[in-house]
């Protein structure tokens, strides 16, 4: 280690201003303190509190996502081999792509029950995707750090994790480098790079493709990684049961009795999507995991407690009016049965518990005054139910519910501060 | 009742002329670099919608369209003039225009004498909502859709209380982005463009919504 230091430092000069590689200074800078501990220390008369900085506080949201990710692998894993189980027991031959020749040719079989197995496929899926993202993103940070002279930084860590979890596993390869590509140049990098932003990065790439390449980012087709098995995600389900009955069923009932399409085993229960052995996104299936990352970045202080306990009240109270509503009038229920779904179930399907610990904590683009964030919490929350419920167009509200919260975000403080200031002078003008 | 709702919740989120339809973008992106004088163009907008789509409607449907002047038969006795095939709708843009001038010129004497802050704040951008799209667009619209009087009173106001939200919205993020650095080139209208774009991201959550 300290041979490593010495190298870096020996080659220090040849980046420092006026040092022959002077452009590439910020990869000197992103590799230096990516090895080690920045070793700038504080000048004058500051007092150091914590030495908590953008480099810490990126890391602990990584290692927040990691037992996602690993979980979000084995249920890829476990998807993936349960369909091709199904298929064959039904009698269809599956064939499978190149991920298949490379996990048969590790020699192992489409074994659901085995969870190095699961690990393994899911693995194969993800880590092209991850790979893609980092190295498009990457370079693209790389080339406006040196252009723009700004340090490359860790941010990019989360973002370039967070928008694999958000595309199912099947997903394209060229679209996850078009979908980053638009998200850190146009989202991101033309504000001037890391925390100048205003709309969630990895959202903004992933809406992106939603309305761009609808085809491979919803539907029933996608969300198994195996050709030729449909199944729709929880939401997707719900919908689909809406638009086709249209009777009196609340739509609960129909992930209960509709299950997967190649049997009844597979249905869908609370305890399934809460633990999150479902179809979905990568990421986005486990409400357990979900609360697992968010303990860490609450204990940490990295998240906002008071955003996530915003959206959870904005969709209990929503989902609250609107039974309440179905109450009252009947008729409601039968034209549409999502008004019907209790609220403990919309808080475990769908990336809503992804979103609300991971995307709307994102402390760039949310509310940054304390009260504005009860707001807007509150507002994601509110916005997610009724995208869900009256929208038929698009089953998942999560997505486009955040970054409405965060076209608003701005609009939520400035209304904080200006009742503030105004109270202050109230007070002021008493004593 | 719940009629007057879905009209106004289409207006305000569904068909938001600036980031669904994107018309007033002129006023739009000169007058949102501060939340205040945003909210303050936003109420004159409220304001000018709220009055000259009801007012456009009532000549429309008793002036303009096709067998609207049809109650004009009974003050005429002779019988060479039918007014019921009278078709006057290729005169509504130049009417529209004209009541929407009247009104803004209205408007602007009243900021004049009762708001002098706002009224200098807005400037000439003031007189300007006269040839504001989102102004016209919103009466238009209110004759493609053949609303009649007391929903275009509903439609009006949620016309300009969509544009006034997006602005304000906008001008939120502008004040925000302040702190931005962005690339030289792109410094002003181009970063507010892509800014402009990106909300109607955001905004295409309520695209598909049938009420």
């Amino acid at each position: 280690m300290k041979a490593l230091r010495d190298v870096l430092d020996k080659v220090h000069p040849l980046f420092a201003k006026g040092g022959i590689l002077e452009v590439a200074y910020p990869m000197y800078e992103a590799l230096d303190t990516f090895l080690y501990t920045p070793g700038e220390v504080a000048k004058g008369t500051t007092h150091v509190r914590d030495g908590i900085d953008l480099k810490r506080m990126m890391i602990t949201v990584v290692m927040a996502l990691i037992p996602v990710t690993l979980f979000g692998m084995w249920n890829v894993g476990y998807q993936a081999n349960t369909a091709i189980e199904k298929m064959e027991e039904a009698g269809i031959d599956h064939v499978g792509d190149w991920h298949y020749t490379i996990y048969n040719a590790i020699g192992f079989a489409n074994d659901p029950t085995d969870i190095t197995a699961n690990l393994i496929l899911g693995a194969i899926f993800f880590i092209p995707i991850y790979a893609v993202c980092m190295f498009v993103g990457g370079h693209i940070e790389l080339v406006f750090s040196v252009l723009r002279g700004h340090e490359i930084n860790e941010g990019f860590l989360v973002t370039g994790l967070l928008f694999p979890l958000t595309l199912p596993a099947s997903i394209p390869l060229w679209q996850v480098a078009l979908g980053i590509a638009f998200g850190v140049i146009v989202a991101k990098e033309v504000f001037g790079g890391t925390g100048r932003n205003f709309l969630n990065v990895a959202l903004t790439s992933r809406a992106f493709l939603y309305f761009a390449y609808a085809g491979q980012i919803s539907g029933d087709k996608v969300w198994t990684a195996v050709d030729g098995f449909s199944g729709a995600t929880a939401l997707g389900q719900m919908a689909n049961a809406v638009a086709e009955d249209g009777d009196a069923n609340a739509a609960v009932d129909s992930l209960q009795t509709v299950g997967y399409v190649w049997g009844e085993t597979g249905a869908i229960t609370w305890m399934s999507s809460f633990i999150g052995t479902i179809q979905g996104c990568v990421g986005e299936t486990s409400a357990l995991f979900c609360i697992v990352g968010a303990l860490i970045l609450i204990a940490t202080g990295i998240g906002s407690w008071k955003i996530m306990a915003g959206v959870i009240g904005g969709v209990v109270g929503t989902t609250l009016v609107m039974n309440a509503a179905t109450a009252l009038s009947p008729e409601l229920l039968t034209s549409n049965p999502m008004f019907g779904v209790p609220f403990w179930w919309h808080l475990v399907i769908g990336g809503l518990a992804f979103g609300l610990v991971f995307m709307a904590t994102d402390p760039v683009s949310a509310s940054m005054t304390d009260k504005g964030k009860w707001f807007y919490g509150a507002l994601i929350g509110f916005m997610t139910v009724l995208i869900r419920v009256v929208n038929p167009a698009f089953p998942e509200g999560i997505m486009l519910a955040i970054l409405f919260g965060n076209v608003f975000a701005p609009l939520i403080d400035y209304f904080v501060v200006q009742a503030n200031v105004r109270s202050r002078m109230k007070r002021y003008a008493k004593t | 009742m719940e009629n007057f709702i879905n009209i106004f919740i289409t207006a305000v989120f569904i068909e938001n002329l600036a980031l669904a339809f994107f018309l007033g973008m002129c006023t739009f992106l000169a007058i949102s670099k501060n939340v205040k004088t945003a909210i303050g163009l936003g109420i004159a907008v409220i304001v000018i919608e709220a009055i000259t789509i009801p007012a456009n409607q009532l000549i429309y449907s008793l002036l303009l369209k096709k067998g609207a002047m049809s109650w004009a038969n009974g003050f005429v006795s002779v019988d060479t003039v039918n007014f019921a095939s009278v078709d006057l709708s290729f005169l509504s843009f130049i009417s529209y225009i004209g009541v929407i001038a009247a009104m803004v010129q209205i408007l602007e004497m009243a900021l004049d004498k009762f708001f002098p802050p706002l009224y200098n704040a807005l400037g000439i951008f003031l007189p300007l909502i006269t040839v504001n799209c989102a102004i016209l667009g919103g009466s238009l619209f209110m004759q493609e859709k053949n609303y009649n009087f007391p929903e275009s009173v509903v439609y009006g106001l949620g016309c300009g209380v969509g544009w006034a939200l997006a602005i304000a919205a906008l001008a939120g993020i502008r004040e925000k982005l302040k702190y931005s650095d962005v690339p030289p080139p792109l410094r002003g209208l181009g970063i507010t463009f892509i800014t402009v774009g990106l909300m109607a991201l955001a905004f295409m959550s309520f695209g598909g919504i049938q009420l």
